[in-house]
């Protein structure tokens, strides 16, 4: 029952709250689309905390989103141990970097006035369910060995089975409480997803890579 | 040839008294807001000096225009692809403490101290955290040269000059300083449109203003950067960047601007300019020293039958070509060869343009402080040289000519008037002049007309913009006036 309720409903209706929430304020507020950068205020810790943390925890999202769509490609690349010690490796890597990063952007934010001036509430709670994801997925990793083989027979089944409405909790129910509480902190963050900062990630502005330097907006003429 | 109009600028170096009115003016509309209340898209600073950002000018540091790489153009900051890997930390961001922050009193401290043998004072509080704080720097801190063996020797144009040479500009009595106001250039290659991830950054076609787009904005301040006048600025509440807006509000019902509307010393000029669109990408390209005159070619004479019947074709309004052909601007511009560019070395093609002032090079030429003025001040006397070139590097790129021409011409006025209103120059003294800087009397007279005694129309032709016919309705005024009233329905606040 209890893994009916935060394995399914609660994955669902966080989902759904995302979408149509995001989509609402995105059609309602553009205005409020921005990444609220404080590094006006602030530069140095700034670039190591803000560098460290995308460049580590971006990849890392990719490679949990690559499990799921290609579970085939994954088991393939960790099917002999030099490859799967490799990947580990990185992916360790990978959030050692992210949660340094978030430390700094932490320490930052709490040492300087001036820049918990430009703190909501919410900007707090994101970064507190933040290195809370990336301190569980660590303690995962050093662990709980090899989740990169074990995670495409339990977690990529339950996404799977919850995108194709087929929902099976019980791939999941059995994991130990470390692996659920990140699979709950990480519904948690898409049920927040449109509240807070954190939709400045569907604003990556890929046009800029082919759009031209310039740009002139006619008035748009009354139709006659 | 693809026409376009500008509503174009020209600032008269000469007139300007710094009394900041402009500045004021333009705060009390436009940033009186947190967030916003260390901008100044308006700010008049004290030349030589550091300006506002400290430093701006000095593009190793702050990464502002485009550069000549391989004969391409491209933006000093980043390439394309080191826009995404850089999204996460703008390299070249100038922070708070490169403007200034921004304070008020706690004038609440005057009249609740209790009784006391002292008098009670007001501290200085941050507009930002409201805490107390020492007051560090202002935006205008070097006005008047104030604290000058700080900020004015530090002046990147003064970069390349001798201890010797800056001595001369500094020494008591022949002091060379002047102002410069400085609003947003409103540039045909602007940095800022280019440099923007989201494209939130436009020209309007029709005039040629450039926007922000404060929906669209994401507030990755690369603007910020890649501006080399440093005129976009982040507002730190909202998390979206802001710039002049050349009160496009106000252009559009007929007015001037409110910095050229309260100008003081009537020193601005607000006119239209024809310019071939085509020519650009050409235009940015040329060697430093050619790039004034390239930017010259490039604007159009709208009294040419052929320019006229072309800007028609390209879909101008008649009422824009008579406007353009009444335009202050395009004197100052191109029939006089006056005025100047600001840095056109950063390659953005800047629409506003400045006179360089004579009288304080004058008065850091003439020995004895006299205000006699010589016709061959800068073939005979070495010692123009410094501040001439003062003047090359900041309004020519380095070219002594163009600015040496002006000067010319400015003094050949000054000649011309003085025979005729206070006869202690000869008549031939004049006429020599006048031929010198190869211009006819009537010129002379045109010009010191148009410097010394312009009405309100004269000096600002703002072209009709006929708003009200033009735009496509997209809302209902009387619905919209029944449901938010005026302007945005919530207010500009962080987040959600």
């Amino acid at each position: 029952m209890l893994d009916n309720l935060l394995f399914v409903v609660f994955p669902y209706v966080a989902v759904a709250v995302a979408v149509v929430g995001t989509v609402y304020r995105y059609i309602a507020n553009q205005f409020s689309f921005t990444s609220l950068s404080s590094q006006f205020m602030e530069s140095d810790l700034q670039f190591w905390g803000s560098t460290l943390w995308h460049y580590g925890i971006i990849p890392t999202l990719i490679i949990h989103m690559m499990g799921f769509v290609f579970p085939k490609v994954m088991e393939a690349l960790h099917g002999t141990p030099e490859t799967l010690y490799l990947s580990e490796l990185a992916g360790k890597i990978l959030g050692i970097m992210a949660l340094a990063g978030a430390l700094i952007l932490l320490y930052r934010r709490l040492s300087s006035s001036k820049i918990r001036v430009v703190t909501t509430p919410a900007d707090w709670v994101v970064m507190a369910l933040l290195i809370n994801q990336v301190a569980l997925g660590l303690w995962i990793a050093f662990g709980y060995r090899w989740g990169a083989t074990w995670y495409v027979h339990t977690v990529t089944p339950w996404v799977v089975s919850l995108a194709t409405f087929q929902p099976a909790p019980e791939f999941v129910s059995a994991l130990p409480l470390v692996p659920k509480l990140h699979f709950l902190n990480a519904t948690l963050l898409i049920l927040l997803f449109p509240f807070t900062r954190l939709i400045h990630m569907i604003t990556v502005p890929v046009e800029y890579l082919w759009r031209s330097f310039q740009q002139m907006i006619w008035t748009r003429r009354k139709v006659a | 040839m693809k026409i376009r109009s500008q509503v174009s600028m020209v600032f008269h170096l000469d007139k300007c008294i710094g009394c900041h009115t402009c500045s004021i003016a333009c705060k009390n509309i436009w940033t009186d807001r947190q967030g916003a209340e260390y901008m100044w898209w308006n700010n008049v600073e004290t030349k030589p000096g550091t300006g506002f950002p400290t430093l701006w000018e000095d593009q190793e540091k702050y990464k502002g225009g485009w550069e000549l790489k391989n004969g391409r153009v491209e933006l000093k900051l980043q390439n394309r692809l080191q826009t995404f890997t850089n999204l996460f930390s703008n390299p070249a961001l100038p922070t708070m403490d490169d403007y200034y922050e921004p304070w008020t009193y706690n004038y609440g401290d005057l009249f609740n101290s209790p009784l006391g043998d002292d008098q009670p004072v007001a501290r200085p509080i941050s507009r930002v955290d409201g805490k107390p704080m020492e007051i560090e720097a202002g935006p205008n801190w070097d006005d008047d040269l104030g604290g000058s063996n700080i900020y004015a020797v530090n002046d990147p144009l003064l970069e390349s000059m001798s201890e010797e040479e800056k001595q001369r500009l500094f020494s008591i009595e022949q002091l060379f300083y002047f102002y410069m106001p400085r609003i947003c250039n409103h540039c045909l290659n602007a940095g800022c449109v280019a440099a923007c991830p989201s494209g939130a950054i436009y020209k309007r076609a029709e005039d040629g203003v450039v926007l922000i787009n404060q929906d669209k904005c994401r507030g990755w301040r690369m603007c910020v950067s890649s501006c080399p006048y440093k005129k976009t600025y982040y507002n730190w509440e909202t998390g979206k960047s802001e710039k002049c807006i050349l009160c496009y509000p106000r252009l559009e019902s007929g007015q001037a601007p409110a910095c050229f509307h309260s100008c003081v010393g009537r020193i601005r000029y607000l006119g239209v300019l024809l310019y071939d669109a085509d020519q650009i990408l050409d235009a940015v390209k040329a060697p430093d020293g050619q790039l004034v005159q390239r930017q010259r070619e490039m604007i159009l004479d709208p009294r040419d039958p052929k320019i006229i019947a072309a800007a028609k074709e390209c879909g101008i309004p008649d009422a824009v070509i008579a406007a353009a052909q009444r335009s202050p601007v395009y004197r100052y511009v191109k029939d006089w060869e006056l005025a100047l560019p600001l840095h056109p070395e950063y390659r953005t093609l800047p629409m506003l343009f400045y006179v360089p002032p004579l009288l304080p090079v004058l008065n850091a030429v003439q020995q004895n402080g006299t205000q006699r003025v010589e016709s061959d001040l800068f073939s005979s006397l070495e010692n123009a040289r410094v501040p001439v070139r003062y003047m090359s590097r900041m309004l020519a790129a380095g070219n002594d000519e163009l600015v040496v021409a002006a000067y010319q011409k400015m003094i050949a006025v000054r000649l011309y008037k003085r025979a005729q209103e206070v006869g202690d120059v000869t008549n031939e003294e004049a006429t020599a002049a006048l031929a010198k800087a190869e211009i006819s009397a009537e010129v002379a007279e045109a010009i010191y007309r148009l410097t010394s005694l312009p009405t309100y129309s004269e000096r600002f032709v703002v072209p009709p913009y006929s708003r009200e016919g033009d735009i496509e309705e997209i809302y209902d005024p009387q619905q919209r006036k029944a449901e938010t009233g005026f302007g945005r329905s919530q207010g500009s606040r962080r987040g959600l």
